[in-house]
């Protein structure tokens, strides 16, 4: 009766619907067993991926016009002005280089002396945020470089502040990161003042990130800097992570309760370093 | 007669890519929570209007390329909107004669089967997620869909007279 009314000629029943629907189902979780067991599904993700590229493109759009609307339309003199300013930080920082270069000498010349493995600078690049991921539960950012630039899985990513994640998944041209206040993510650090030891774990708040094993006795306070220890491989030593901002001891529980925030404000950046390790490095250095 | 075709799906693309595009703007965290699923309310209009063309199938590919473009399981979103495709399919002479409504009434719980699913699969995959996530995407979807059922009518008018 109802489907005499229908303009387009579709009849009222879709033939073998509950039997395509079954199939589709079946192939959905073989689909999501094989992605979730291991990475043999990794070529389709890259390909319908660069496919999907162009759309991330024009989101990003609006943004980058934006900024170059305000960089092209600031007035002389707040150019002069910020000129001004660059120019004073850069005496600034100058003259704590020239300190650095000195001590950076010292250092290599104790090293020598301990017979310890010199440590190298980290190769970086800068990448830009494409998009924050959509996904509510979970924290992570779609980067606009990929394998193509070398990007690997696991690599490390910082802003100017401190360590902001690390990459999960790398697509040919752009990469999908994951950040520290994810509640997946999990990252040895110490303690700069001390050198004490231990992981920091995201809570799902971006501003906030918890030290579930610390001991009661620990020596931790309010204000420590926490450093990545490179311990976990995945990140290089010494990267600011988060200080810490309260610290519970309760008696009756074996660990405190030690809340950190992120160093690098998560929440706030567009651009991002990409550390390449030093195995990465030799990687490349095989490859050509 | 291809020709002709190929006009009448421009539209219903679009209004994916538009729907993709919406999908994964950056938005800042509390309204995050409350994204609306534009892919899968453009998945229960269109299955609903055009059965034929618009059924489980097509909103399984739109699940792959929303599975690649978000970073989920390959296959999680394509089963939660294949589920959500075949329901509206099954339902979809009902539904279009449905006052506005009632009809916002039937998409609820659709869309609250579709985060379910998601949720379930997040779930049994290991992936944390807070419960709260659940609801916001729904409680927002279906607060806006009599808004997108109007936007996307004047469309499928002129899908129909355009074609």
């Amino acid at each position: 009766m109802v489907a005499s009314r229908e303009s387009n000629g579709n009849p009222g029943r879709i033939p073998a619907l509950g039997a395509r629907f079954l199939g589709l189902v079946f192939i959905s979780i073989l689909l999501m067993y094989f992605d979730n067991r291991d990475n043999h599904l990794d070529a389709v993700r890259t390909s319908i991926g660069a496919a999907v590229y162009p759309v991330r493109l024009i989101v990003d759009a609006p943004a980058r016009i934006g900024n170059w609307i305000t960089e092209t339309t600031t007035s002389r003199s707040d150019l002069e002005q910020e000129l001004k300013r660059l120019k004073a930080e850069r005496l600034l920082t100058n003259a704590r280089l020239q300190k650095l270069n000195a001590l950076e000498a010292e250092n290599a010349r104790l090293r020598a002396m301990l017979d310890a493995r010199a440590q190298f600078r980290d190769k970086t690049r800068v990448a830009e945020i494409m998009s924050v991921d959509a996904n509510p539960y979970d924290h992570g950012l779609v980067i606009d470089i990929g394998s193509q630039d070398g990007v690997v899985d696991g690599q490390a990513l910082v802003d100017a502040d401190g360590v902001v994640g690390q990459v999960i998944k790398a697509g040919l041209l752009t990469s999908q990161a994951m950040l520290i206040s994810d509640t997946d993510h999990a990252l040895p650090v110490e303690v700069n003042r001390n050198g004490l030891r231990t992981i920091v774990v995201g809570t799902g708040t971006i501003d906030s990130l918890e030290l579930p094993f610390v001991v009661n006795n620990a020596d931790i306070r309010v204000g420590d800097l926490l450093v990545t220890s490179g311990l976990g491989g995945t990140f290089p030593a010494g990267y600011p992570v988060a200080i810490v901002d309260s610290v519970t001891r309760l008696p009756y529980e074996p660990y405190a309760d030690v809340t950190a925030k992120p160093a690098a404000s998560l929440g706030q950046v567009r651009e991002v370093l990409l550390i390449y390790a030093a195995a990465s490095e030799v990687q490349e250095a095989s490859d050509e | 007669m291809n020709r002709d075709r190929a006009s009448r799906r421009l539209p219903v693309l679009l209004s994916f890519l538009i729907g993709l595009m919406l999908t994964i703007m950056p938005l800042s965290g509390t309204l995050e929570m409350f994204r609306p699923d534009w892919i899968a309310m453009l998945v229960i209009f269109w299955a609903m209007q055009l059965p034929r063309t618009w059924g489980i199938g097509a909103a399984w590919v739109i699940g792959i390329i929303l599975d690649v473009s978000q970073g989920t399981l390959l296959g999680q979103h394509a089963l939660a909107l294949g589920c959500v495709a075949f329901i509206t399919v099954r339902l979809h002479l009902l539904m279009r004669v449905f006052p506005i409504v009632q009809l916002t009434a039937t998409v609820f719980p659709i869309l609250a089967i579709y985060q379910f699913l998601l949720f379930w699969i997040n779930g049994v995959a290991g992936v944390n997620a807070p419960a709260m996530a659940y609801w916001g995407p729904v409680i927002s979807s279906t607060l806006i869909w009599p808004l997108v059922m109007a936007l996307l009518s004047a469309l499928r008018y002129r899908v129909r007279s355009g074609g």
